[in-house]
């Protein structure tokens, strides 16, 4: 397992990690970079990869634990008994064709918003919240669906994301007919 | 020198310098701005994404573009980041206020990519500042999994 923290500093994962005291690698991703290489839209995302570097189970969300049930409506134990079973050997893997099926491809437009948000970061980390806050809103506006950039963003801009800031635009996009995770089917 | 147009600003060296983001790079350093147009003598080109002006075009590695892809792309020994960046197909954001850019990735190279079904290989530190990669674990199965404190 390798667990990636897309936070804007160590300091806001290290009390997730310290607490879990993992022997897997724990690792820090300021610069979003694993959002952006697989297209990642929110968290937690998971990802299956095979002994030899392959995408064997692409872009699904699963919690470890039930904690958030009754909101998400995510059932912990059968996203870890689906786990179980792949690193076991006793599940067949995908074929190439549903994979590529359910992966939602990045697009120009996104990628305009990753950089947009790429460009707000910095200037956030240099003290320039006025441009920054600029940046942040034109990386809304091109990937509302963006949750790694709508939500991840809020720390970086005053904004509470377990508040009433998160709670309105997701309830305004739950209301506009979307879904807020996206676990694949099955 | 050749005058770029009334509304291009070629700034002395000791002016404020502007800093261009690419792929976890920086660099700041002298550019002209024409209205939101980029352009960098071929040094500055260099340092800042690695690309190359060559007698065959502007070249990385085994990829060259061509100067005839675009007639703007290279004027007066200095070159078009802002042309490059569209021939490349990568997203480039400028903050003319702030003077700073940020070259992002291609959707055309991520989609390609995960299309392949090979996961892409990062580099990321551990609290502890020691750095990992996921190619690191070929052999065993990885749950990569992405989290946050938000």
């Amino acid at each position: 397992m390798i667990t990636v923290a897309l936070d804007r500093s160590p300091e806001d994962a290290r009390p997730w990690i310290e607490k879990d005291r993992p022997t897997h690698p724990s690792l820090i991703d300021t610069e979003f970079r694993v959002a952006d290489l697989f297209g990642m839209v929110n968290v937690p995302t998971i990802v299956w990869i095979d002994e030899s570097g392959k995408i064997v189970r692409p872009n699904d969300v699963a919690f470890a634990t039930d904690t958030y049930k009754a909101i998400t409506g995510m059932d912990a134990a059968k996203s870890l008994g689906a786990i179980r079973a792949w690193v076991l050997g006793e599940r067949r893997p995908l074929d190439a064709a549903t994979i590529h099926a359910r992966q939602a491809l990045p697009t120009a437009e996104h990628q305009q918003a990753r950089a947009e948000f790429g460009l707000a970061r910095w200037l956030w980390s240099h003290g320039n919240q006025d441009a920054a806050n600029r940046h942040f809103a034109r990386a809304d506006e091109l990937a509302p669906d963006d949750w790694t950039i709508r939500r991840g963003s809020m720390l970086m801009r005053g904004m509470d994301p377990f508040g009433q800031d998160f709670r309105t635009i997701r309830n305004e996009w739950v209301r506009a007919g979307h879904a807020y995770y996206l676990p694949l089917p099955d | 020198m050749r005058d770029l147009g009334p509304d291009a600003v070629s700034l002395p060296s000791n002016a404020a310098r502007f800093t261009l983001l690419d792929e976890g790079r920086t660099w700041s350093g002298e550019v002209a701005l024409e209205g939101e147009t980029l352009w960098l003598t071929p040094q500055a080109l260099h340092a800042a994404t690695g690309w190359e002006l060559k007698p065959r075009g502007v070249c990385r590695d085994d990829v060259c573009i061509p100067a005839s892809a675009d007639p703007g792309l290279v004027a007066d020994g200095r070159v078009n980041v802002s042309a490059l960046a569209k021939l490349l197909e990568r997203p480039l954001v400028l903050d003319a206020d702030a003077r700073v850019a940020f070259l992002g990735a291609s959707a055309r190279k991520r989609a390609d990519r995960l299309a392949s079904l090979e996961a892409p290989d990062f580099v990321l530190p551990d609290l502890n500042g020691q750095a990992h990669t996921l190619s690191e674990q070929r052999g065993k199965k990885v749950l990569l999994a992405a989290y946050a404190s938000w």
